[in-house]
């Protein structure tokens, strides 16, 4: 049943942006002016917000399925924390990896121990964690609710990354966008700069519709259903 | 382009190593996930259809035999 729901959405969602999704940060790249004070490196900035951004939302993600899991025993929801996590994981990395890269020519350093730097390398631990014990534990159920629970006690974390930069003194610089003001940047930044997010949600929701459907197959090979399925070749 | 030329948009004013680095990083592990994600799930839809096939010739094949035995062994009684 979910399979075949997952297909349409699939369908349209990877039509469009299968192509074009990894190309956004392309326009930010070659077509937006350059800043007053970094110069170039801050084009960097164009896969470093969005991949950050997309870190957190997905934990958050991850932790309102992780309630589902515990509360209503949906099993789904278990299947979307255990297909997402690597997702999660490899956009923690990239957002680490690229704010490093950035640092080096705008602050003089690759790595410092501050609050928003810190707090983000727990989040890649807590992928990184949830994954584990969810390999380490053989049986679905109990894998489940402990995966779920880890995922719920490190939720904590997401506000101390969000507000860290206004908390504690740090290098970071504070958040680009806020909901209630306008953007400080001018509109050739932002417009690449919303895209480019845009563009990695969608890429997330086709890796997230590709992986969950495997981990159904997985789980459910033994139903009638699925053997049906993949003797006709579909899914 | 904010650029003058391609070899300005590779230099960066000296900041291109940096953001191609980033750049070169950020696109190949997407690219990698993307391809290892839809690999497998065609991995994990090849074994099942194995499986499938394996219970089927096995389930039809056995009754057969069984039948062929135990008229063997009524015939010879």
């Amino acid at each position: 049943m979910v399979l075949r729901d997952c297909n349409p959405v699939y369908a349209v969602v990877a039509g469009d942006r299968y192509h074009s999704a990894p190309c956004r940060p392309g326009l930010g790249l070659a077509f937006a002016p350059k800043d007053y004070l970094q110069g170039n490196s801050y084009r960097i900035i164009f896969i470093h917000v969005p991949t950050a951004f997309l870190a957190q939302s997905i934990y958050i993600m991850m932790a309102s399925a992780a309630v589902v899991t515990l509360v209503w025993r949906m099993k789904l929801a278990d299947v979307f924390v255990k297909a997402v996590a690597p997702v999660g994981l490899v956009f923690t990395f990239l957002s680490l990896f690229t704010g490093a890269v950035w640092g080096k020519p705008t602050w003089g350093t690759w790595w410092v121990w501050d609050a928003r730097l810190t707090s983000m390398l727990i989040l890649l631990f807590l992928y990184g964690g949830a994954i584990a014990l969810d390999r380490a534990i053989n049986d679905e159920k109990s894998a489940a609710r402990a995966v779920a629970v880890l995922v719920l006690v490190g939720v904590v974390n997401i506000p101390i990354i969000k507000y860290s930069v206004e908390w504690w003194n740090t290098l970071h610089q504070p958040a680009t966008f806020k909901l209630t003001e306008k953007p400080s940047m001018p509109v050739e930044m932002w417009v690449p700069l919303l895209l480019s997010v845009l563009g990695l949600y969608l890429l997330f929701g086709w890796l997230a519709c590709l992986r969950m459907k495997t981990e159904i197959v997985m789980r459910e090979q033994k139903t009638r259903w699925v053997r049906e399925l993949v003797m006709a070749g579909r899914g | 382009m904010a650029f003058d030329s391609f070899s300005a948009f590779i230099a960066m004013e000296g900041h291109g190593p940096y953001v191609w680095a980033c750049y070169a990083v950020f696109a190949v592990l997407l690219v990698g996930l993307m391809s290892w994600s839809s690999r497998h799930h065609q991995a994990v839809m090849a074994s099942c259809k194995r499986r499938y096939q394996q219970q089927e010739s096995s389930t039809s094949a056995r009754p057969k035999q069984a039948a062929t035995f135990a008229r063997v062994e009524v015939s010879q009684e």
